[in-house]
């Protein structure tokens, strides 16, 4: 369904990507994890535009563009059937969650209002949040702004959701919701591209994992396999490191 | 002492001035109804819709386009804006553009403030932070559509406060239009003053209504801002 193909990014000399492939097939449920400042999420900001990648190509939907010289038309084209879910939650915060989730909907897509507040009332129910419909961002928790932005994302009706570090900002008991939530979409089948520090979702939830560092993939494959029996060195010593703090 | 000054208000205040002074009231404040409100209202409103694309374009960073508006914001923050009425009511017939004197302070005050509005405009979008624009099109919206929807409505309510200080000064600079022949309510107090040669009682009634103006606007931002701030975000 989507594949990138060598994709290069530099910022200010520093090579943040040097050549990442990767492939998504429909019903993924990709982890991305690795050291901070690896490029894992430039990798998912350059595949949704955010930023711009120096090289490199998409394919999507049986169409190829280079990311580098691709134009706005094409970008807002792929923008439509994609959705991005972002650490910060980022939602609008003159609207109220209702209206966060029907904006891509009535303006972006011109749907008609009465069928856009339907679909973005059900898109609220299904995060458990059908209550909160009137409330302004900043009257909700963290937790629950995530959980809005993620119904944002799904009322859309995306193709894949990007999820960039979903639940880095959030206690660690309001973490759980949102991964609780973000689980029964990968068991409804949504195709996720997931960076991530929560190793136990990349092992329990996601169907394939990437272990990216210094803007390489260094290891991928599916994640019972990449857990259990990791290929590289690099891998291993992470692993190790990551299940030692967790012992602590 | 005491006795001197009493004196003196009450030599001032003699019958006749009083009666000037209430006689000249109303004839300064029609004026000020007819001319100085409508002049202020709608070059702000003018002004207003030259920030917001002038601020659209600068943080767009459109090319040319951005030095284009730099220019303009340069050229006219620093010149007075009486020598700005000048040289378009004056100085502009030189070349065969003749205006009447209401255009000419609609337009010049609406340039001159779209100047300083801009910058305040400019200063409140960059002040929302970049995720709200990002989000916005990673739900499918276009720049501009996300301006629109999410970005403006934000930055209003950040450039509220400087904005309604625009606002008020810029109701008390219209005066300067009485030097291009404008019948606003300080031209017509400066030719009741030159009639009765009460020059001190007239200016600072005709000051007691500008004041009076400003009053009410404050109190209007007063309410408006209370309101906005229970919009919940």
């Amino acid at each position: 369904m989507l594949t990138i193909h060598q994709v290069t990014k530099q910022f200010d000399g520093s090579q943040v990507l040097k050549g990442v492939d990767l492939t998504v097939n429909k019903g993924d449920v990709i982890a991305i994890i690795g050291q901070s400042g690896g490029g894992k999420t430039t990798l998912l900001r350059c595949m949704n535009f955010l930023e711009t990648a120096d090289s490199g190509t998409m394919e999507f939907d049986g169409e190829t563009f280079d990311l580098a010289k691709i134009s706005k038309k094409d970008i807002e084209r792929i923008r439509r059937k994609t959705a991005f879910v972002f650490q910060s939650y980022n939602l609008f915060r003159n609207k109220t969650a209702l209206q966060n989730v029907m904006l891509g909907l009535t303006v972006a897509r011109k749907m008609p209002k009465a069928q856009a507040e339907q679909i973005a009332r059900s898109a609220l129910e299904k995060v458990g949040l059908a209550d909160k419909a009137d409330s302004y961002p900043n009257a909700l928790s963290g937790g629950q702004q995530q959980r809005v932005a993620i119904a944002r994302a799904l009322a859309t009706d995306p193709e894949i959701i990007y999820f960039d570090e979903p639940t880095s900002a959030l206690d660690p008991e309001l973490t759980g919701e949102v991964l609780c939530v973000m689980r029964s979409l990968a068991e409804e089948g949504m195709t996720m591209l997931v960076v991530t520090h929560e190793l136990g979702f990349a092992r329990n939830v996601s169907t394939k994992v990437i272990f990216m560092e210094n803007g390489s993939v260094v290891e991928s494959g599916p994640s019972m396999e990449f857990f259990t029996n990791p290929k590289e060195e690099r891998t291993r010593a992470f692993l190790n490191t990551i299940t030692q703090h967790e012992k602590e | 002492m005491f006795e001197g000054i009493s004196n003196a208000v009450s030599a001032f205040f003699s019958q006749r001035l009083v009666g000037i002074l209430v006689e000249s009231f109303p004839k300064m404040l029609l004026p000020g109804l007819k001319m100085t409100i409508p002049l202020t209202a709608i070059s702000f409103s003018i002004a207003l819709v030259i920030a917001v694309i002038a601020a659209m374009i600068q943080v767009a960073k459109i090319p040319v386009l951005r030095q284009l508006i730099r220019f303009y914001i340069w050229v006219v923050r620093g010149t007075p804006l009486l020598v700005q009425l000048y040289v378009v009511f004056y100085g502009l017939p030189n070349l065969g553009i003749v205006l009447e004197p209401f255009p000419t302070a609609v337009l010049v005050f609406s340039i001159n403030e779209g100047a300083y509005c801009a910058e305040t405009m400019r200063a409140a979008i960059e002040s929302i932070p970049k995720g709200q624009m990002e989000a916005g099109v990673c739900v499918g919206m276009s720049w501009l559509q996300t301006m629109f929807h999410v970005i403006l409505p934000q930055a209003f309510r950040t450039a509220f406060p400087p904005l309604s200080n625009s606002l008020i000064s810029m109701l008390k600079d219209t005066s300067l239009a009485a030097n291009i022949t404008v019948m606003e309510m300080f031209m017509v107090t400066q030719r009741i003053a030159s009639r009765y040669y009460e020059h001190l009682a007239l200016y600072i009634e005709v000051a007691l209504i500008y004041l009076l103006f400003c009053t009410v606007l404050t109190k209007v931002q007063a309410v408006c801002e209370k309101k906005l701030a229970s919009y919940g975000f």
